[in-house]
């Protein structure tokens, strides 16, 4: 899927050969590198079918098997990690192998950490809503019904970190640009405002994506505090929409200039978890909103809140609303199909409860908008059968009055899945 | 699972220890409350920080066992007072690496502040606080029997002194907060480590044990002084209703081990040296 990029591979190998070389003790290392080898993973099958028809799609909308490989280990100056996933897809009709993890840690200086190579990076503080973690994202995963942990999808990234007692630092720099795994059509069928209709398989989208390295590059900065609890942060970003924010005049689809600028805070409030995140998305391509081709900026706000309401049972709620700058000049642009809303509301729930001494989960995550008239519901259960095996079954359920709206294109893709997974 | 906090690396009971106006005392010159709060340094505040490798193994009526083994790093803050605690899980696999963090803190008006982080999305989380009679990661123990139940929440009575124990009866106070009428605690009189624990249900009828199968004492060397902390590293839990029993073992107990603070969001994204080596 994401092959593993040759630079990535110079960085780990320089990261790991230069400290190395220094020390003229390349064997002592090897030595220690693998009596300190540590070999994880899971092996697991996955499947799931539409319960509605979409004629632009297969009935199944996942079909897998992965097995997946977590090697880690250390050496005195650093620790190593390396995960990856094999798997064999019957929907795709392909096996492949998605590299996840290979990265090399280290703290050169007390106050300093460093991790270079492919890496999961995650920051801010929504419950699946993101402002300030502009990541990426494996939105595809996410609504065929993958586990929870393929929603992120890895960065090809330099991340170091600084600390001290007035405020700690990370800057995250991502050599070449990292899109999410956005909704193609590939799998999921989508709104293609060309077309004016649902499309999928028959319009897959295909962008022109930034992709030279050092000059199309991505970076990221937090900076952040913890007072009495109270976790502060405040973020800036300079790269690109990460999933396509405009196209061209051909109908390629694009990935614009983005910057954004944010801040966090995170704390108890009463019994619970308060937190509240706001982002200015600034359309650089795109300032002034005159471009009709191109996403113009947007101002993002999050208010959200958690608590235990009863023995091993949580619920969390949260209040998202997204605000499009410039919106005279997007209607006045608009030359054909429905038009997006100046202001769009989303609300979240999350209820989890835990039963059978916590070996069965039950757990519903609701999108809801209001403005969009759209709902995405997330049901699942897992059971954890021994401390090796879980069978699992959960569903993506979508509604919406329209079929333009963000959940609401994907009500054909409306699935029900199952699967079992042997950890070792 | 779910994560509860693991507080006391050399207790796991509750700090009831209470001491008696035992006619046999040697010395009965100080008054409850001073034996209660040395009580309660010994059981929760033993050197100034703490290691230990847990394995709980979990058994439940029918035989089945789950494993959970996690390593755990406490400091203390103030002795007797609030204490930090780094788990950081090795078993069962699916939730290996994952780290829970607390902030414990012992004024009463204020909830502890729980972390946890999933290694497999980055993910820093902040955790509501909770029941704490609910289980901990779905063992018999409850978050209260590991991290000690507040001496204030219950009225302390002697009712019996043996030649090895104390046995107090403890009554909560606010008895709606709770499942059980009242509990007994023997506490062995040399060391004050409670060996014992008994929960009595609303019809006053036995429905839980604690017990206490092995303490060693663990010699830290500080220049010429040799520490000597007697630390339970056996424990058992039996739920007479259920017919399910939790083991908990200690390994590898170690104090004083001059632990900085790794009690924060950096060390929750990358485990510490002492958690992994």
């Amino acid at each position: 899927m994401n092959p593993l990029k040759w630079p990535t591979i110079v960085m780990l190998v320089a990261g790991l050969s230069l400290p190395v070389m220094a020390q003229e003790d390349t064997e002592n290392d090897l030595t220690s590198l693998l009596s300190n080898l540590d070999v994880h993973g899971f092996y697991e099958i996955r499947s799931g079918y539409r319960l509605r028809k979409d004629k632009y799609q297969k009935d199944m909308s996942i079909m897998e098997t992965r097995l997946q490989l977590d090697v880690s280990s250390y050496l005195d100056w650093a620790d190593l990690k390396f995960k990856g996933d094999v798997f064999g897809d019957l929907v795709e009709e392909r096996a492949d192998f998605d590299l996840r993890e290979a990265c090399i840690f280290t703290s050169p200086f007390d106050f300093m950490d460093l991790k270079i190579g492919r890496q999961i990076l995650t920051w801010g503080t929504g419950d699946l809503v993101f402002i300030n973690d502009l990541f990426p994202k494996d939105w595809q995963s996410f609504f065929i019904g993958r586990d929870s942990e393929y929603l992120k999808a890895p960065s090809d990234a330099v991340k170091a970190s600084f600390f001290s007692d007035w405020a700690n630092l990370d800057i995250v720099y991502t050599p070449q640009f990292d899109p999410d795994r956005f909704i193609s059509g590939k799998r999921v069928s989508y709104w293609n405002s060309n077309l004016g209709r649902l499309a999928g398989r028959d319009a897959i989208i295909h962008t022109d994506k930034p992709n030279r390295w050092f000059r199309d590059s991505e970076i990221a900065a937090r900076l952040y505090k913890n007072i009495n609890n109270y976790e502060f942060a405040l973020y800036a970003y300079r790269g690109y929409w990460k999933s396509p924010g405009g196209q061209k005049a051909s109908g390629q689809s694009i990935f614009p200039d983005l910057n954004v600028y944010g801040a966090s805070v995170r704390g108890a409030i009463g019994k619970g978890i308060g937190n509240l995140e706001f982002g200015y998305y600034e359309s650089a391509d795109d300032r002034s909103g005159k471009d009709p081709l191109v996403n113009n900026s947007e101002l993002r706000y999050l208010v959200g809140y958690t608590q235990e309401i009863g023995k091993d049972f949580t619920a969390g709620f949260q209040y998202y609303v997204e605000q499009m700058l410039n919106y005279s000049r997007y209607m006045d642009n608009l030359s054909s199909g429905p038009a997006r809303d100046e202001y769009r509301h989303l609300t979240t729930l999350r209820l989890t409860k835990l039963l059978m001494n916590q070996n069965l989960r039950c757990s519903l995550f609701t999108y809801y908008s209001p403005t969009d008239k759209d709902v995405h519901l997330r049901p699942n259960v897992n059971y954890k059968v021994n401390d090796n095996l879980a069978i699992e079954i959960g569903a993506n359920i979508f509604f919406g009055d329209h079929p333009n709206t963000f959940f609401g294109q994907f009500q054909n893709n409306t699935n029900i899945y199952t699967a079992l997974r042997y950890n070792f | 699972m779910k994560l509860l906090p693991v507080f006391t690396i050399t207790l796991v009971f509750s700090a009831v220890l209470f001491a008696a106006n035992d006619p046999n005392l040697p010395e009965k010159t100080t008054d409850v409350e001073t034996i209660v709060s040395k009580a309660n340094l010994i059981a929760y505040y033993q050197g100034n920080d703490g290691k230990a490798k847990v394995k709980m193994t979990i058994t439940d009526k029918k035989g089945q066992s789950r494993i959970r083994e996690f390593l755990i790093l406490r400091k203390d803050v103030k002795d007797g007072g609030d204490q930090k605690y780094y788990v950081y899980f090795l078993k069962p696999a699916d939730v290996r690496k994952m780290v829970f963090m607390v902030h414990k803190h012992t004024d009463i008006k204020k909830d502890d502040d729980r972390w946890l982080y999933l290694p497999g999305l980055d993910l820093v989380r902040r955790i509501a606080a909770g029941d704490k009679r609910t289980s901990f990661v779905g063992s018999d123990f409850l978050y209260e029997d590991v991290s000690g139940r507040n001496l204030a929440e219950d009225a302390h009575e002697l009712i019996e002194t043996t030649d090895k124990y104390y046995v107090v009866k403890n009554v909560p106070k606010k008895p709606d907060t709770v499942e059980f009428s009242y509990f007994n605690v023997s506490i062995d009189r040399k060391t004050f480590v409670p060996m014992k624990m008994e929960f009595y249900d609303k019809k006053n009828k036995l429905y839980r044990i604690i017990e206490s199968q092995k303490v060693e004492i663990i010699e830290v060397k500080e220049g010429e002084i040799i520490h000597k902390f007697p630390t339970v590293v056996k424990s058992v839990v039996s739920d007479l209703n259920t017919g399910s029993k939790t083991v908990m073992e200690f390994a590898n107990v170690k104090y004083n081990i001059n632990l900085k603070d790794i009690f924060t969001e950096r060390y929750l994204r990358r485990p510490p040296k002492e958690a992994k080596r």
